[in-house]
């Protein structure tokens, strides 16, 4: 079944070009995020993903084109913006990126007390608890990162993410390093994130069982490049044996 | 007429091959120095600009000073105390075992007590930092720390620096009291001498010229292993043999440091 589409569009990428020395990792990339949409990246290793996305946030400066978040154009951006513009985006990395240092309750409050308007530890409290009830581990608010699994770390990176009330979240590779039966289950939790909090999403993955249950919509990078923008159903019956060797 | 030797193709290519060495060394060097004063411009605009993070200096404080203490207790203790030993043969041989106190507690304050502290600490807390920061780099938690509109320079770097810098200082001055305590032990080995005695005959022949410049030397000292340590681990590259890697040249280049700059406040104080 085809998914509906909003029109809203809440990221314009125009011809965006991305070089480390003399690499050239991004190399004129249009994309589009809709309002409430998840959108699947997919490529090879190396394609130039996560670079994309890093650009997103301003992690990596492009060097040419343009990323606009909102009504906000990255290129120069003010660090007033910036902010801005960080405030609307969460970020869940690929190493779920958990604070070593700190308990889980820390790191869901770092993140809170950063992005956000200043709250009462009552409601810092309750803020925390409804976000990693969200997630399914409210148990885990008192353990260190070390003490946690993969998939845990993953589930506490996305309440860290959610606690904020992102607009939209990049996930980078959320299943990554995942036994099945937990990459279905981060699968489900994206799927379940955009029903309750109705943001928009893009989902970094080469995972085709995590593609199948979240994509609304997919774009294929290669050499750079968009290669296909389309529905799954588009990627699935397409003949092209670059892109038959991904859903095979 | 004399006879034009060439040179042949494989010392060509030699020749080549070396000059490209060459190329791509300067070019590293001089990145690596573009780097390291953009990494300083970075930190003295943030030092000015940006709000203190207190509890995280409070914190790192207590991790550089508190948790050094019972190295530089042993540390101390035992230079105190090889110093006395050492020196004692050669003052009884002149008749002047009298001087032993003075002389050990001047060695201990003006010298021995910051440089052993402060390279004791470029171990500890420099690698420490290095791996830290090294494995916050490799594990993609700065790069979260700064989409949480956090200024990484200013939680992370800043805090740490100047935790180390006015730490170095008093666990200098702990080490020199602990070192001439080592030292009385060292005297009451052969000898039957009060503390009492000692400290008196020690501080005798101690002024202020001797303690302030070594206090302010080790101002520096905790400064370069702050700045090397934070640097190392800020840049370490994405692999997580990076972190051994920052980890090592933390401790590596702020020991080369720390004699550099000891040289350089031997030869300032000389002159006062």
């Amino acid at each position: 079944m085809k998914k509906e589409v909003n029109d809203k569009v809440v990221i314009d990428i125009k011809d965006l070009r991305k070089s480390f020395g003399d690499q050239k990792v991004l190399d004129g990339i249009t994309l589009q995020l809709h309002k409430e949409e998840n959108l699947v990246v997919l490529g090879k290793s190396g394609s130039g993903k996560s670079v994309l996305i890093k650009c997103i946030v301003n992690l990596l400066k492009h060097d040419a084109g343009s990323i606009k978040v909102g009504k906000h154009e990255l290129t120069d951006i003010k660090e007033d913006d910036l902010i801005e513009v960080r405030k609307k985006i969460g970020f869940l990395f690929q190493s779920a990126a958990l604070y070593d240092s700190m308990t889980v309750r820390e790191n869901l409050a770092f993140a809170l007390s950063r992005l956000s308007k200043e709250f009462s530890k009552e409601e810092t409290d309750q803020k925390i608890m409804e976000a990693l009830e969200n997630v399914g581990l409210p148990d885990s608010i008192d353990k260190m990162p070390s003490e946690l699994s993969g998939g845990m770390k993953k589930r506490i990176g996305l309440a860290r993410t959610l606690v904020v009330n992102p607009k939209i979240i990049l996930f980078d590779e959320p299943t990554t390093g995942l036994d099945p039966v937990t990459s279905r289950e981060i699968s489900d939790l994206i799927n379940e994130t955009k029903a309750k909090f109705r943001n928009s999403s893009i989902i970094i993955t080469h995972d085709i069982d995590c593609v199948k249950t979240v994509a609304d919509r997919i774009a294929m990078i290669k050499e750079g490049k968009i290669y296909k923008q389309g529905s799954l159903e588009e990627f699935l019956n397409d003949e092209d044996p670059y892109i038959k060797s991904f859903f095979k | 007429m004399s006879k034009t030797t060439y040179p042949s193709e494989n010392a060509l290519a030699k020749q080549s091959s070396f000059f490209t060495f060459i190329k791509e060394k300067s070019v590293a060097f001089f990145i690596d120095v573009a780097n390291v004063v953009d990494y300083l411009k970075r930190i003295v605009r943030n030092l000015f600009t940006n709000s203190f993070e207190f509890q995280e200096f409070l914190k790192q404080s207590y991790q550089c000073g508190n948790k050094s203490v019972g190295l530089i207790s042993i540390t101390g203790i035992i230079v105190g105390l090889v110093l006395t030993i050492q020196s004692r043969p050669p003052l009884v041989e002149f008749g002047a075992v009298g001087m032993l106190p003075g002389m050990v507690a001047i060695s201990i304050i003006r010298e021995m007590g910051p440089v052993i502290t402060a390279l004791i600490c470029a171990g500890k807390i420099g690698s420490s930092m290095g791996a830290e920061l090294g494995s916050m780099r490799v594990t993609e938690q700065i790069d979260a720390m700064e989409v949480s509109n956090t200024n990484p320079i200013n939680f992370l770097i800043i805090p740490r620096l100047l935790a180390v810098t006015f730490m170095i200082p008093l666990l200098t001055l702990y080490a020199d009291a602990i070192g001439i305590f080592g030292s009385w032990l060292g005297v009451n080995i052969k000898d039957d001498v009060s503390l009492k005695l000692f400290m008196t005959q020690a501080f005798d022949n101690v002024e202020f010229i001797d303690i302030i410049p070594a206090v302010i030397k080790s101002f520096f000292f905790g400064a370069v292993i702050g700045l090397v340590g934070c640097y190392k681990g800020f840049n370490a590259g994405r692999g997580t043999e990076s972190v051994g890697i920052a980890a090592n040249s933390a401790v590596v280049t702020s020991s080369l440091l720390l004699i550099i700059v000891d040289l350089i406040a031997v030869q300032i104080t000389d002159l006062l």
